[in-house]
């Protein structure tokens, strides 16, 4: 069996770096140019925090892979990234609401993680904790401001909201590897940060006029690796395509 | 209905003990969003410790067809400009 803090650490990495390329397709194409700046500093800070979280997986599986190498030489069974931050972008609210249900639950993980008995996860979840938390105060109030808008603006969130809900169970999800963490004190449950999420997300939801969907039905299979949406490939083959054409190459 | 958000001055205070000094404008839908977007736009290398907006409409500035009458009055009464004096080495910049 694979040793489960390297399997930690890959979905941690891999969230970050699946969820930046993402958010990066939007660099020169946003609704405004504050957006499109604020978007790229986004994604910017989630592939910062990627390479800390790759390199140390790396460093812990002993097998001479950086975070370059796990970014970008392996192939989609192998991430283990959640099924939501790997969703297309859609339209900019769309790409929002992902943003503000990611945050909100990244920023209650990070919180916890600071605690981890492993120092370097602790030092690196402490870095990651300052940007997520101004992520989420930024996908917040954009959450608000299109929600409580317009009547097409609100009907697009009240959509993205719809369409992404599905995706929200699946971060709440603990396996083997989870307990794992959870006996050496690195990681927390994340079944026990359900109820903070629903406490960050309600009352934003509320103030947005958009209704909380009322199934709890949800995909899985992004953060075990073992069946992720038809997108990521497709993500996968921009993002990997200049390694896997010319491997090694450097600039 | 107007489209296009109101503009916003943003001004930056770079470290304690400076003052807020103006860097640019930006678009933004209220002033806390103003504030978002200058933070991403304008001290993404550690620029600043506070920041100000305010919205450019708000501004009440002098034409520039007044620069006679306001500021040339003075160039001649050289009594107004200090470059008379030595400033000792140890002082430092004025």
């Amino acid at each position: 069996m694979t040793d489960p803090l390297f399997e930690f650490l890959c979905r941690l990495g891999d969230n970050t770096l699946v969820l930046g390329h993402r958010v990066s397709e939007w660099c020169g194409v946003a609704p405004v140019l504050e957006e499109d700046i604020a978007l790229a500093n986004t994604a910017l800070d989630l592939i910062g925090q990627t390479t800390m979280w790759l390199n140390l997986a790396g460093e812990v599986e002993g097998a001479g892979r950086d975070a370059d190498a796990l970014a970008f030489r392996r192939d989609v069974w192998d991430f283990r990234n959640l099924l939501l931050v790997e969703q297309p972008n859609g339209d900019f609210g769309q790409t929002m609401m992902r943003q503000f249900l990611f945050d909100a639950w990244h920023v209650l993980y990070l919180t916890e993680l600071e605690k981890s008995s492993d120092a370097r996860v602790a030092a690196i979840a402490e870095k990651s904790l300052k940007e997520a938390r101004y992520h989420l105060d930024r996908a917040s109030e954009t959450v608000i401001g299109l929600g409580d808008g317009t009547e097409e603006s609100n009907a697009r969130m009240q959509a993205a909201l719809d369409r992404l809900w599905p995706y929200v169970g699946e971060m709440f999800d603990s396996d083997a590897v989870d307990m794992d963490m959870v006996a050496k004190g690195i990681a927390p449950d994340p079944g026990t940060l359900r109820p903070g999420f629903d406490a960050t997300v309600n009352p934003v939801l509320r103030k947005a006029t958009l209704t909380r969907p009322e199934s709890d039905f949800a995909h899985r299979g992004g953060r075990s690796g073992a069946r992720h949406s038809e997108h990521l490939g497709h993500l996968l083959t921009q993002m990997q395509w200049l390694q896997r054409a010319y491997p090694d190459a450097t600039w | 209905m107007q489209n296009e958000w109101p503009l916003w001055e943003v001004f930056i205070r770079g470290q304690h003990g400076l003052s807020h000094r103006h860097v640019g404008s930006l678009h933004a839908a209220d002033a806390e969003a103003a504030i978002r977007n200058a933070r991403d736009v304008y001290t993404r290398r550690n620029e600043g410790v506070s920041i100000w907006v305010v919205e450019a409409s708000a501004i009440a500035a002098s034409s520039p067809d007044e620069k006679g009458p306001l500021y040339e009055p003075s160039n001649d009464k050289v009594y107004r400009h200090p470059t008379f004096y030595d400033i000792p080495d140890d002082a430092g910049a004025m």
